[in-house]
């Protein structure tokens, strides 16, 4: 009899192995299908229109003209006259053409008035942003901080922080939608397949069993495209008027004005240790932008949690397109903000920060042990002992070389997570889930593991998902989905073959607790001689294929995982550019199911943080509330050229494998600006205080001791 | 903003130049490589050189504008050679040879991202050379062999750059693969033994968000022994 557990080091024939991913020879092809390339029969294009004001009153809307433009279709108003836009970029009108160019036409020729009111777009702080713009601040304290901050020997002070990001999606935001009858179908770029279709049934008040949402390939989410978002049910209500099937996606400069936003966050940072490298006392006043909602307060101190401390966070309300989740929301700023301020710390002692982090680790909690594993594995790879120099020792030339560190954290667990299985009697199976692969490699983990349940290879599972009449399945984010559909599937694909065993059995004489599935065959356990192979087992099964049906179990997977990454940089203190030599990275995350995947997550963390501490920023001008950078020259993005060598070592083995399935999106992206940031500070011995590290504001910081972050 | 950093990283892979109009100075030019006068032809038939577009226009003969110098605004019939198939359509002068593959032929390899000539996930080829088909114009890629990643292999098979990107997991959301592998595929007819340093600067001119960089380069170095070794 096979049981949900997870089966031992010893027994694993593809858990913990490397596999390309099955959808790999689809995208490496083109062949691949995604939201974006959906083409239908008779199809219309929509384009939106959007407010060039970050802030103003709708007086009119005026569409008669538009709707007799050449190959206009439908039009339908978004946003009613007499209600305020509150950021450049939120769509107004929505309509469709026979083109794409007659639709931007259109959209251009819409005739909308607007009452220009006042408007904040700048990051600043909240003194700057002034009452209206602030949503007062969260207090928190633990111990004694006025206490501790007078009796520490060694005192930092400083300003950190993270600007504002957005997700730029290589695949816009969009989708295409058609009706047959009272029924609706969208092909939308999301990350909720399940969720999304719900969404558009209330949106468009009808029956959820009446919508379809079907992505079999989606490029990239990034915790921004979780919604039917307004373009969603505008889309079908343009199908609806036309007639006829439409697709509409998102301009790159909508996408990148209003998309998603990673909100901005700096503190203000007092930090206190002893001579001996004790840490203290922490004592943050914080603050960020985060669009006319304002976002959420960061856990700082971040992982390394001083035992007397006092937070406060202000939320500063700007009309720039609202925030959403970014991979491992506030960690990566969070990092930015304890990391940089306890390196700061370290180089006031003097003392090499890998030793004022390991000296310091019980402040980390239950993982300290882990910790320590990672760091010191991390300094062995990047070889820290040998490289790392104090701050005050430069290097001959214009170029300095620098190491940093930083460690952090992410829960992971699963969400909700509903599979079938079908073993049919020619010897086939199915797994339908309605999950979707972001390029995380879900598909591949899905087979992997019914692939391992049934003792069969990965080629052999059909991995049905991407589509919300399969069952129920939740968002892909906070790094949840590997969770939810390893356990479901394990469990979904454990009852089908309980179901084989008990059929097949009396074949072999022996009891169903006796059989197991493995190396192709069903086979007496004790007695693997007395076998058949999957396939005769199945055709024992007559006409009638199995069908079971898994839940997300909590037993199979688990929450709260750990990672220490340290940068190498060189940077040239002539021009300000910071240059990636190497960046090692050490993550624990369970049970690793498919090692190439893994890897893979962790080295794309590694360049989206990169891209973070070095080149990209969402910047407005304050004069006309307009994003300066929405397209791609000027959003900047790290290039092949950019990254430098990187190296990733995954935590396995006893202690690791046995807590089960979790996730990995989101803790390696944490680290990055921390660690690059502090190699920066190494090399040239002063702090750059806020990210992305521009040459700018390198030569700002060697120029302004002001800026260096030190008390 | 980064202007200041990494002049490397604006370089474009010599694969990327500009495609040219058919003269007969410029099929010299081909066998020597790309001169300078060779490459501002060659701006004539991005997008944003309008003016020259049209003259590039009637070089090349296209139907519609053998006696003027104004072709449109209305659409205009156009023959287009795709992986060695001609297609016949009808595209307003405006529209890009990458919304002609996507929207009007259906040939949905070549994504759409920037659509300004940054990320390079639109490249296909034009006569055997790189191009970002965001900044072509259909009319413009008239008399010009497009290859775009659907005919790099048969159904079903993979070309040695695709096989090799599967190997590598040079692909995350996959979103911007095809792009890479088109201007991998091009950049190795050039620089057929590329070093490590070579491929990393030779393919600045695509993007990629989810970070599959480290499994590109691997890829690219990979998919020249196979090809030179005649293997998938």
């Amino acid at each position: 009899m096979a049981d949900y557990h997870w089966p031992p080091a010893e027994k694993r024939f593809l858990i913990g192995k490397s596999f390309t991913r099955l959808d790999g020879p689809a995208k490496s092809s083109g062949r691949a299908k995604y939201s974006y390339d959906i083409n239908r029969p008779g199809m219309l294009y929509g384009k939106m229109v959007f407010s060039p004001h970050a802030h103003a009153k709708i007086k009119s809307i005026d569409t008669a003209a538009v709707e007799k433009m050449p190959g206009v279709r439908a039009v339908v108003v978004m946003f009613e006259p007499g209600k305020e836009v509150l950021w450049q970029g939120q769509e107004i009108v929505a309509l469709a053409a026979d083109t794409e160019d007659q639709a931007r036409d259109a959209a251009r020729a819409m005739k909308i008035e607007y009452e220009i009111l006042p408007h904040l777009v700048g990051d600043v702080t909240p003194e700057k942003a002034g009452a209206s713009h602030i949503t007062a601040g969260s207090e928190a304290k633990e111990g004694d901080p006025d206490a501790a901050m007078a009796s520490a020997e060694v005192k930092v002070e400083g300003t950190y922080g993270a600007g504002v990001i957005t997700h730029c999606c290589m695949e816009a935001h969009g989708q295409v939608t058609e009706w047959e009858g009272e029924k609706l179908k969208m092909w939308a770029s999301t990350q909720n397949v399940t969720g999304v279709a719900g969404e558009m049934s209330k949106a468009l008040s009808m029956p959820a069993a009446n919508v379809e949402s079907i992505t079999q390939y989606m490029g990239g989410g990034f915790g921004s495209k979780f919604g039917a978002d307004p373009w969603g049910p505008a889309c079908a209500q343009l199908s609806k008027k036309a007639g006829k099937p439409v697709k509409m996606m998102l301009d790159r400069d909508q996408e990148l004005m209003e998309a998603g936003a990673r909100p901005s966050i700096y503190a203000h940072v007092k930090a206190g240790a002893k001579k001996d490298g004790t840490l203290t006392v922490w004592e943050s006043e914080s603050w960020g932008t985060s669009g006319p909602q304002g976002g959420g307060n960061p856990p700082v101190p971040y992982v390394m949690r001083a035992p007397n401390r006092r937070t406060k966070h202000t939320a500063v309300l700007t009309n720039t397109g609202p925030g959403r989740a970014w991979r491992a929301p506030n960690h990566p700023q969070s990092a930015v903000i304890t990391m940089c301020a306890l390196d700061d710390l370290a180089a006031a002692i003097p003392m090499d920060p890998l030793d004022f982090f390991l000296k310091n680790l019980e402040y980390t909690g239950a993982r300290s042990k882990e910790y320590r594993e990672e760091l010191l594995k991390a300094s062995e790879m990047i070889g820290w002992k040998k490289k790392w120099h104090p701050r005050s020792q430069r290097q001959p030339g214009p170029v300095q070389r620098g190491l940093g560190l930083s460690i952090h954290t992410w829960g992971g667990g699963g969400h909700q997570s509903n599979a079938t299985c079908t073993i049919h009697p020619d010897g086939s199976a199915e797994i339908n889930i309605g999950s979707q692969d972001l390029g995380t490699g879900t598909r591949t983990i899905i087979a992997l593991v019914a692939g391992e349940t049934f003792g069969l290879p990965i080629s052999a599972i059909t991995v049905n998902i991407g589509d919300s009449h399969y069952p129920a399945s939740g968002a892909s984010g906070g790094s949840t989905t590997v969770g939810g559909v390893s356990s479901s599937t394990r469990r979904a694909a454990t009852n089908a073959v309980n179901e084989l065993f008990a059929k097949v059995a009396p074949y072999l004489d022996a009891k169903p607790g006796d059989l197991e599935a493995a190396e192709g065959t069903v086979r007496v356990a004790a007695d693997p001689g007395r076998a058949m192979t999957w396939n005769q087992a199945c055709a024992k099964l007559g006409a009638t294929p199995i069908a079971a049906s898994g839940q997300r179990s909590q037993d199979l997977i688990s929450s709260g995982v750990g990672g220490a990454q340290m940068a190498e940089v060189s940077v040239d203190t002539e021009t300000g550019v910071v240059r990636i030599e190497e960046i090692v990275a050490v993550q624990d995350c369970g049970l690793v199911l498919n090692t190439k995947t893994s890897e893979s997550q962790v080295f794309g963390a590694l360049i989206m943080g990169v891209t973070y501490a070095l080149y990209e920023e969402k910047l407005m001008d304050e004069q006309t509330g307009r994003c300066l950078n929405p397209d791609m020259e000027f959003y900047k993005l790290a290039g092949l050229a950019d990254i430098g060598k990187f190296r990733v070592h995954m935590m396995t083995g006893p202690g690791y494998d046995d807590r089960g399935v979790i996730g990995l999106g989101e803790p390696p992206v944490v680290s990055p600006g921390a660690a690059i940031s502090n190699a920066v500070a190494n090399a040239i011995g002063v702090r750059v205080p806020a990210i992305p590290i521009t040459p700018a504001k390198v030569l700002a910081a060697l120029e302004g001791p002001a800026a260096t972050g030190r008390a | 903003m980064n202007d200041e950093r990494d002049p490397a990283r604006r370089d474009r892979p010599a694969g990327t130049d500009s495609p040219r109009e058919p003269h007969a100075e410029d099929e010299q030019a081909d066998a020597k490589g790309f001169s300078r006068r060779s490459f501002l032809k060659g701006a004539g038939v991005t997008v944003s050189a309008g003016v020259i577009a049209a003259e590039g226009l009637l070089a090349a003969g296209s139907a519609n504008a053998a006696d003027s110098n104004v072709a449109g605004p209305g659409a205009v019939p156009i023959t287009l050679r795709i992986n060695g198939k001609e297609h016949s359509l009808q595209v307003e002068p405006r529209v890009t040879l990458l919304d002609a593959l996507r929207d009007h032929l259906d040939i949905t390899g070549a994504k759409k991202v920037c659509d300004r000539a940054t990320c390079g996930s639109c490249t296909v080829m034009l006569d055997g050379k790189a191009v970002y088909s965001c900044s072509v114009l259909a009319i413009a890629a008239q008399h010009h062999e497009i290859t775009t990643i659907e005919g790099l292999a048969a159904d079903g098979e993979l070309s040695p750059v695709s096989a090799a990107f599967v190997q590598h997991d040079a692909q995350q959301c996959g979103f911007c693969t095809p792009g890479f592998v088109m201007a991998v595929t091009a950049y190795l007819k050039e620089h057929p033994n590329p070093s490590y340093e070579e491929v990393t600067h030779g393919l600045g001119g695509n993007l990629c968000r989810c970070g599959t960089y480290m499994g590109v380069r691997e890829a690219a170095l990979d998919a020249a022994k196979r090809i030179s070794a005649g293997r998938a």
